[in-house]
C-alpha cells in the first residue's frame, strides 16, 4: 500500500523488469487507486517520469488516473496525443495484466476522439491495441467493436478490413475483458463494413452470427442486425431464409412482431411485382429511414430489376428491348437499354446491344473453368477447407475429453456389463 | 326457347334408342348443338346419384330449357323414393314452372312420412329385439336394414353411422364388404372422400375377394377419391385398371362412360409416353370402356400420334358437358391446362430449333400468345430451350454439366466453410457461457 504519489512512480520504476515483478506491481497498482485518485492533478507530472515501453503497467494506472472525469478541449487533446503514443509503444505482457483498465483507457480514448470529431485519428492506434491485447488472432476483444466503429464513423472501410479478415474463434472473458454487448457490437459493425465495401455476402455472415448468438433476452442490436440482415439477403440472394434450428428461441418468436415492415417487404419481393415492392418501401419510408436503412432499401428495389432482367436471359436467346422494358415494367427501351448496358458492365450478365434492331442477344457466361487463375482458386479454398476441417476436428478432440461431457455420457450409459464390454469406448477408460 | 325444346324432344328419341351407348357422345356431338341431352344422360345412372346430378345440372347450366327438363325428370325420379325433404327441395326449385302435376303434393309427403315414421319404429324395435338376443348376424342385418332405410329417406349420416356400426358383427368377408360398399356409397354421396379411401383400403385388405364386379367397384370408388384430392396420376392408374365387368353394376355411383372419361382425361394429364402407351392405348379392358366415348378414344389417340390440332379441338367440344358433372366440373381446368402444357412440352421435345409460326398453326394460336406460354414453361423448366423473340425460333438448350459442376463445387465451398465457421464460432459462445442476458436498453444507448 503506497501512500503517497511518489512511492507509486518509485515502486512502478523499480518492479517493470521481470515478469513476476509485473504481477507483484499489478497486484499493488490495484491496491493503489484510491491514491491515485486522491493526487489526480498531480499525476500528470509523474506521467513524465515514466516510460510508457518499460513501465507500459505503471503508465497505464497513471494514464487513466489523469483522464477521469470530464476533460476541458486541450486536455482531451493532450490526452489523446499521450493516449496515442502510449498505445503504440506499450508492451504487450504488461498490459495483459491489467485488461480492465486497458479496456477503460481505450474506450475513453474512442469516445473523445468522436466527441473532437476526429475519429480517423484514433483509428490507428487501437489497432496496435487490438493486436498487444489479443494473445493471438482468434481471439475477440471489446476493442473491436470500437475499432470498427470508428472506422464506420470516418468511412475508411479498408482500415476496419484488417481486423475483419481474420477469424474469430476464441472468447475468452478472463484474458480479454469481453462481454456479450461487445460480441453483438462487433458483428453488427463488421456487417456494415461489408455492406460499404458491397461485400453482402460476409456482410450476412456476420448478421446471421449476431441473430444467432446464444441469448436468453432480445436485445436491441439484434432487432437491428435481423432487419439489415433482411434487406441485404433480398438484395444478394433474392429471397430470406427461414431461421436456422440453432437461433434462440426467444429471438425466433419475437422478432416477427419487432420487424413486421421488414417482414412485409421481403413477402411481396417473393412475388417479383416491381410497382408491388415500390409501393410497400414507399408505404414504410418512415420506418426505414428511422433505421437509416434508406439507402439499402433503394437498392433492394434495384436489385429487383436486376433480377427480372436475369430470369429473362434464362428464357430468351433475343428479345427486343421494348419487350425488355414491358416484361420488367421500366419506363421504356431508352431505360432498359441502360441498365442492361450497367449490368453487362457489373459482370451480372452476358449480352451484346444491338441497336439498329433495338434487340439484345443474350449470351452464356465466357468462363470455361480452365484457366491458370480458376486452379489456383480452387486449390486456395482446398487449403482453406484443409485448415478449418483440421481446427474442427481439434475443437472435437477437446469436447471429448471435457470433464463435464465425459460426466454426462458416463451417467446416461448403462454400467459396464462383462458381456458386452464394447458399449463403453475405450478412449473414456484411458485419459481420465 | 321453343325450338330448343323441340331438338330436345327429337335427339331424345334417338338417344333412348342408342341407350347408354352413344349417351355421353350423341349429347356433345349430336347435330352441332351444344345441348347435352338430359335424358340420355339420366338414363345412365339409378339412385341418389341420378338426383344429385340432375339438379346439379339444373343448378349450373345456362339454358332455361335444360333446367327444367332436368328438374322435371328429378321430380319423377324422387317421388318413386321415400325422401320428402328432397322432394321439397325440389319443388321450391321447379317453383311452378313446369305446371300440371309438378307442385307441391302435400298429402303425398304426409302419407310418405307418416309410412317412414312407421316403418322406422318397427325396425328400431327388432334391432332392439336383437341386440337384447345378442345373435350377431340379426343385430347386423337389423342395422344394415336401419342404414338402408336412413338412406333412401336421405338421412346420411345417420345412415353412415349404421353401416359402420355392422362393422363389428360381420363375420365373413362377404359381410365386410357389403359394409365397405355402403359406407363408401354414402361417403361419396356426402362428398367424405377421406372416408372413401379408408374403406376401400379397408376391403382391399379383406382375403378373398374374388369377384370382379366388387373389384371394378372398389378401384372406381378409389379413382374418386384421387380426383377430388386432386392427385390425376394416381385416379387414372384406378380409373385405367378398372375391370369391363362393372358394366352397369355402379351405376348408383358412377356409370360405365364417365370412367372412360374421367380415366382418359387424367391419364392424358398425368402419365407420360410411356405410360400412356401400355396402360392406355394397349389396354384391352379400358379399351372397352373407351368404345363407348368414342371422342375420348379419338382424343387419346390423336395425342399420342402428334396430332394436337385434332386433340384440343376435341377437349373443347367436350368441355361444356364436362363442366356440368359432378365430380369433374371442378377438376376440368386444371385437367386442359395439364394436358395443353404436355402436348407443348411433347412437341418440342425431338427438335433443336422449332420455328414458332408453324407450332402456332398446329396449336392454332397466335404466334405472341404461343411465345407467353411457352416462355412461362420454361421459367417453370419444363421445357430446356430459349426463345429468339427477334426470329421467332425455339432453340433447344442443354445445360453445360461441366461448367454447373464447377459453379456448385465452389458454392458448396464456401457454404462449407460459412457454416463451420459460425458453428466454431458459437461452440465457443456456448462454452465460455457467453449469454446475452440482461435488461432492455434503448437502441440508441447502444449505438453511435
Amino acid at each position: 500500500m503506497m501512500d503517497s504519489l511518489d512511492a507509486v512512480v518509485t515502486q512502478v520504476q523499480a518492479l517493470s523488469g521481470s515478469a513476476d515483478d509485473c504481477v507483484h506491481l499489478a497486484g499493488l497498482l490495484k491496491q493503489s487507486e484510491q491514491v491515485l485518485q486522491v493526487h489526480a492533478p498531480r499525476v500528470g507530472y509523474a506521467l513524465q517520469a515514466l516510460d510508457p515501453a518499460k513501465h507500459s503497467l505503471g503508465y497505464l494506472y497513471l494514464l487513466e488516473a489523469n483522464s477521469a472525469g470530464t476533460l476541458s478541449r486541450e486536455q482531451a487533446g493532450s490526452f489523446l496525443v499521450a493516449a496515442t503514443n502510449f498505445l503504440t509503444v506499450c508492451s504487450a505482457d504488461q498490459i495483459r495484466l491489467t485488461v480492465d483498465k486497458f479496456n477503460i483507457l481505450c474506450r475513453r480514448m474512442k469516445d473523445h476522439a468522436m466527441q473532437m470529431m476526429e475519429p480517423s485519428s484514433a483509428i490507428l492506434p487501437l489497432y496496435a491495441a487490438i493486436r498487444k491485447l489479443q494473445p493471438s488472432s482468434e481471439y475477440l476483444t471489446p476493442l473491436h467493436a470500437d475499432y470498427l466503429l470508428l472506422c464506420l464513423l470516418s468511412k475508411c472501410y479498408k482500415a476496419g478490413l484488417k481486423i475483419l479478415e481474420d477469424d474469430i474463434f476464441e472468447i475468452d472473458q478472463k484474458r480479454t475483458g469481453l462481454v456479450p454487448r461487445d460480441f453483438l457490437l462487433h458483428c453488427y459493425y463488421g456487417g456494415m463494413i461489408y455492406i460499404g465495401l458491397k461485400r453482402f455476402g460476409k456482410a450476412l455472415e456476420f448478421f446471421q452470427h449476431a441473430i444467432t448468438a446464444p441469448a436468453t433476452v432480445l436485445n436491441a442490436i439484434t432487432i437491428a442486425a435481423y432487419k439489415k440482415f433482411v434487406l441485404v439477403c433480398l438484395i444478394q440472394n433474392g429471397q430470406v431464409p427461414p431461421f436456422p434450428k440453432y437461433t434462440p428461441s426467444v429471438v425466433q418468436r419475437n422478432l416477427k412482431s419487432c420487424a413486421q415492415d421488414y417482414f412485409d417487404l421481403a413477402n411481396l419481393y417473393n412475388s417479383r411485382n416491381i410497382t408491388d415492392v415500390k409501393r410497400c418501401v414507399h408505404a414504410h419510408e418512415d420506418v426505414f429511414k428511422s433505421d437509416t436503412n434508406m439507402g439499402l432499401a433503394n437498392q433492394v428495389i434495384a436489385s429487383l430489376y436486376k433480377r427480372n432482367i436475369q430470369r429473362l436471359t434464362q428464357t430468351y436467346l433475343t428479345l427486343s428491348l421494348q419487350d425488355i422494358a414491358d416484361t420488367v415494367q421500366l419506363e421504356g427501351p431508352k431505360e432498359a437499354e441502360l441498365h442492361i448496358l450497367q449490368m453487362i458492365q457489373d459482370g451480372e450478365i452476358f449480352a451484346t446491344i444491338n441497336q439498329r434492331d433495338g434487340m439484345v442477344s443474350f449470351q452464356e457466361d465466357p468462363e470455361q473453368y480452365n484457366t491458370r487463375k480458376m486452379a489456383n482458386k480452387l486449390d486456395s479454398e482446398i487449403q482453406n477447407i484443409i485448415r478449418l476441417a483440421k481446427k474442427l476436428t481439434s475443437v472435437d478432440e477437446q469436447v471429448l475429453c471435457d470433464q463435464n461431457y465425459l460426466s454426462k455420457i458416463g451417467k446416461d450409459r448403462p454400467r459396464y456389463d462383462p458381456d458386452d464390454f464394447e458399449l463403453v469406448p475405450q478412449k473414456m477408460y484411458t485419459n481420465l | 326457347m321453343v325450338s330448343e325444346e323441340m331438338e330436345g324432344t327429337g335427339s331424345r328419341g334417338v338417344g333412348v334408342g342408342a341407350g347408354g351407348g352413344g349417351g355421353g357422345g350423341g349429347g356433345g356431338g349430336g347435330g352441332g348443338a351444344e345441348q347435352m341431352d338430359v335424358e340420355s344422360y339420366a338414363s345412365l345412372y339409378t339412385g341418389h346419384t341420378k338426383i344429385a346430378r340432375l339438379h346439379f345440372i339444373a343448378d349450373h347450366c345456362h339454358s332455361r330449357a335444360l333446367e327444367l327438363e332436368a328438374l322435371r325428370m328429378a321430380a319423377d325420379e324422387i317421388k318413386r323414393g321415400e325422401n320428402t325433404t328432397l322432394y321439397r327441395e325440389n319443388m321450391e326449385k321447379i317453383a311452378g314452372r313446369l305446371g300440371g302435376p309438378y307442385v307441391l303434393d302435400q298429402d303425398w309427403i304426409d302419407s310418405v312420412d307418416r309410412k317412414a315414421a312407421q316403418r322406422q319404429e318397427k325396425l328400431e324395435m327388432e334391432l332392439n329385439g336383437y341386440k337384447t338376443n345378442l345373435i350377431k348376424e340379426s343385430i347386423r342385418m337389423g342395422y344394415n336394414d336401419l342404414g338402408d332405410f336412413y338412406y333412401a329417406r336421405g338421412d346420411l349420416q345417420q345412415a353412415f353411422k349404421c353401416y359402420v356400426r355392422t362393422r363389428d358383427y360381420c363375420t365373413t368377408s362377404k359381410h365386410i364388404i357389403a359394409m365397405c360398399l355402403n359406407v363408401i356409397l354414402v361417403s361419396i354421396e356426402l362428398g367424405q372422400f377421406v372416408h372413401v379411401s379408408n374403406y376401400v383400403s379397408k376391403a382391399d385388405q379383406t382375403p378373398d375377394v374374388q369377384d370382379p364386379i366388387v373389384l371394378a367397384k372398389l378401384r372406381c370408388a378409389a379413382g374418386l377419391a384421387h380426383l377430388e384430392s386432386k392427385k390425376y396420376k394416381l385416379a387414372a392408374r384406378k380409373f385405367v385398371d378398372t375391370q369391363f365387368e362393372l358394366g352397369s353394376n355402379f351405376t348408383e355411383v358412377i356409370a360405365p362412360q364417365d370412367v372412360a372419361t374421367y380415366g382418359g382425361l387424367c391419364a392424358l394429364a398425368s402419365f407420360d409416353r410411356a405410360e400412356l402407351k401400355s396402360k392406355v392405348i394397349d389396354n384391352i379392358s379400358f379399351r372397352n370402356f373407351l368404345e363407348l366415348v368414342p371422342e375420348v378414344r379419338e382424343l387419346i389417340h390423336d395425342f399420342y400420334a402428334s396430332r394436337y390440332a385434332s386433340c384440343l379441338g376435341y377437349l373443347q367440344k367436350l368441355k361444356p358437358n364436362l363442366l356440368l358433372d359432378i365430380h369433374l366440373y371442378d377438376h376440368v381446368e386444371a385437367l386442359y391446362e395439364q394436358i395443353r402444357h404436355k402436348a407443348l412440352i411433347q412437341y418440342t421435345n425431338p427438335f433443336i430449333s422449332v420455328d414458332l409460326n408453324t407450332m402456332a398453326s398446329a396449336f392454332k394460336t397466335s404466334v405472341a400468345g404461343l411465345e407467353k406460354e411457352l416462355a412461362a414453361l420454361i421459367m417453370e423448366n419444363q421445357i430446356q430451350a430459349r426463345i429468339d423473340s427477334h426470329n421467332k425460333i425455339l432453340f433447344a438448350r442443354h445445360a453445360d454439366q461441366r461448367n454447373a459442376t464447377f459453379q456448385r463445387v465452389l458454392q458448396t465451398g464456401s457454404d462449407f466453410q460459412r457454416d463451420t465457421r459460425a458453428m466454431l464460432l458459437r461452440a465457443n459462445l456456448m462454452r465460455h457461457d457467453f449469454i446475452m442476458k440482461g435488461k432492455f436498453r434503448k437502441l440508441s444507448e447502444w449505438l453511435f
